[in-house]
């Protein structure tokens, strides 16, 4: 239930080993393809980002990744096994956290009870256990700590913090349940520049800690500083999987807009846009 | 100068704003003292009399037990409004089977009990279930009851009134447990006011020091976020709406056996008396946020008013609007704590 120590993203061999290996995956909804034979490996330590316009399969991907969609066709392996995601909570028990936008923390629950819902430390026995409220507290500060991060008072509720310090406790809170993948769903959307800079200096610390971070943002001026591999998706496929030493920032800006419109004209010429029937939420 | 003072006195407000923020049964707690210090003086001396505060704690006390249920529910984000007639579902019930069909009173209120539960589970069902408000899931309850108690009496007694229940097989033992009385009359207290500080204690310690309360805060806060961090938010929902059934029928068969008769058309009305003791007691009505202790005072009040106005030497009627004037002054405190901590968007 502790984080787990900083792992090296090599073996012994000094190969790179991914964690999460998608394999051929496809998704379909009745007739509606989501997701068609997208293979991507996922390593420790470094930040993934998702791209594509609405639509696209970016949202279906990561909720396949989280348990939320299961696979029709191919299979996502985690440290080389096939496994089976076909639940958060399952999901979450291998190690793959998911932190959403706007599902974060309990905003009139505190700080500490925030950060152990779900998985509260008890002490005591028979019908006497009872909430360990003071290794909740403690705990907490020792977390946000870890990630130089200042709260303050854990009694405070958590509609006192700022929209970054709320992303910042999910995030601290993922780990320390065990989180080895995590999933960042528009993390800075809603946040202000200096926030949202905050924000990413912790997923980019997070990631060299040994954490496999898989970030979706629509947001290339807060994805590109961080990133180390950029996936673009397009009409439910995976058209780009590019390392950061093969793409600047404009070119990934171009091939987006572009994206964009070839897949609008395209659409209108097929006179149906399935994706956007798709759900886009949880 | 002006400005100064007016910082100062913002200054001490925002501070026990804060206070309160943690402490939610503060202003409840506040108000009961200073009533009571109030109607003391008003009634010349009165109310402190043993008589007095026999016959407040004795308005208080069924008030009290559904209050904490009442308000539990409240903090995890439901309303119950078929709370009162529920009250007299279950004596009706125990009164049915103990007088009419002759059966041992304590597996009479066994039965009723599981009645209660049963009803219970419903109305908690069908809020998840449909997801419709539980003001409406609870009203149509309400109504069902308030019906059924009444013509189920006539059915199977030929009255609404049962009586006579001390002549049921199994009595003095339940009597015992449910209604001694301490001290000589008109200085006697009653059993149940254990029984209500009990349930307070007990609720309030599964509130603030278990997992169950911290589920509780969290289904009531945000049901989706809770959800998604793994609460099961539909079966706190339900137990709440079980927990206060069991309130209802403790409550029922406590008074069913203390005045030895039942009435199958009380207790209509009464839902509203919980729930604003509920929220005097600093219970948002929301959900979320709240104490126990809270509507525990909150019912107090309510016993010191309705004991201490007559005492006063006013009319009767004043009491309703008392009722009314302590709902809205409490609304706007809470209100007032709600407005001025920072916005849920964190500003």
């Amino acid at each position: 239930m502790t984080t787990a120590e900083p792992q090296s993203p090599t073996d012994q061999t000094g190969e790179r080993r991914p964690i999460i290996e998608v394999d051929h995956l496809g998704i379909r909804f009745e007739q509606i393809t989501a997701l068609e034979d997208v293979t991507v490996d996922l390593y420790p330590g470094e930040v993934t980002c998702v791209l594509g316009h609405n639509g696209a399969g970016k949202s279906v991907f990561i909720k396949a990744l989280c348990g939320v969609h299961q696979p029709n066709s191919g299979q996502v392996k985690l440290d080389g096994d096939p496994v089976s995601l076909d639940s958060p909570r399952r999901a979450r028990a291998l190690g793959i956290f998911a932190v959403h936008q706007d599902l974060a923390l309990i905003p009139l629950l505190s700080l500490w009870r925030n950060f152990f819902l779900g998985a509260e430390p008890v002490h005591g026995w028979g019908i006497f256990r009872q909430f360990d409220a003071g290794y909740a507290r403690a705990t907490l500060a020792a977390e946000m700590a870890k990630l130089d991060m200042e709260i303050g008072d854990p009694d405070r509720a958590a509609r006192t913090l700022s929209g970054g310090e709320r992303q910042a406790v999910a995030i601290a809170r993922a780990l320390y349940h065990g989180a080895r993948v995590l999933v960042l769903d528009e993390p800075t959307t809603a946040l202000g520049v200096q926030q949202a800079g905050t924000v990413l200096r912790l997923i980019r610390r997070t990631a060299e800690r040994g954490t496999a971070i898989v970030l979706v943002s629509p947001r290339l001026e807060h994805t590109y500083p961080i990133g180390d591999r950029f996936l673009i998706f397009r009409r439910g496929r995976l058209a780009a999987d590019l390392r950061k030493d093969q793409v600047t920032r404009d070119q990934l800006s171009e091939m987006l807009a572009g994206g964009t419109e070839r897949d609008q004209i395209e659409a209108a010429l097929l006179d149906d846009m399935p994706e956007d029937d798709l759900p886009d939420n949880i | 100068m002006v400005a100064d003072r007016s910082i100062a006195l913002w200054g001490l407000l925002q501070r026990w704003n804060e206070r309160a923020m943690q402490r939610p049964e503060i202003g409840s707690v506040t108000a009961a003292a200073l009533l009571f210090i109030f109607f003391s003086i008003a009634s010349r001396g009165a109310m402190v009399e043993g008589s007095t505060l026999a016959r407040v704690f004795d308005t208080a006390w069924p008030y009290g037990i559904m209050a904490v249920a009442v308000g539990l529910l409240m903090i995890g984000g439901e309303y119950d409004l078929s709370a009162g007639v529920m009250v007299a579902t279950a004596g009706t019930a125990l009164g049915i089977m103990a007088v009419e069909w002759g059966i041992n009173i304590w597996l009479a209120a066994l039965l009723s009990l599981f009645i209660c539960l049963a009803l219970g589970a419903w109305n908690g069902i069908m809020v998840v279930r449909t997801g419709l408000a539980s003001f409406i899931i609870t009203l149509g309850t309400f109504f069902g009851l308030r019906g059924a108690n009444v013509a189920l009496s006539k059915y199977f007694t030929g009255d609404a009134l049962i009586e006579r229940l001390d002549e049921a097989p199994g009595f003095d033992s339940l009597n015992a447990v449910l209604a001694t009385a301490f001290g000589t009359p008109p200085e006697d207290f009653r059993v149940s006011l254990f029984w209500w500080a009990g349930f307070t204690v007990i609720a309030s310690w599964v509130l603030w020091r278990t997992k169950i309360g911290n589920w509780i805060f969290a289904a009531g806060g945000d049901a989706a976020a809770a959800r998604a961090n793994g609460v099961p938010v539909s079966a706190i929902k339900i137990g709440l709406f079980m927990l206060t059934a069991s309130a209802a029928w403790f409550v029922g068969v406590s008074n069913a056996v203390r005045y030895t008769s039942v009435q199958a058309g009380q207790g209509v009305g009464d839902e509203f008396f919980f729930i604003i003791a509920a929220v005097v007691g600093g219970c948002r009505m929301a959900g979320g946020y709240g104490s126990i202790v809270g509507p525990a005072i909150g019912a107090l009040i309510w016993g010191i008013a309705f004991i201490g106005i007559p005492q006063a030497g006013w009319d009767l009627s004043w009491r309703w609007a008392f009722l009314g004037v302590l709902l809205l002054v409490a609304t706007l405190i809470n209100h007032f704590i709600g407005v001025r901590a920072p916005s849920e968007h964190g500003d």
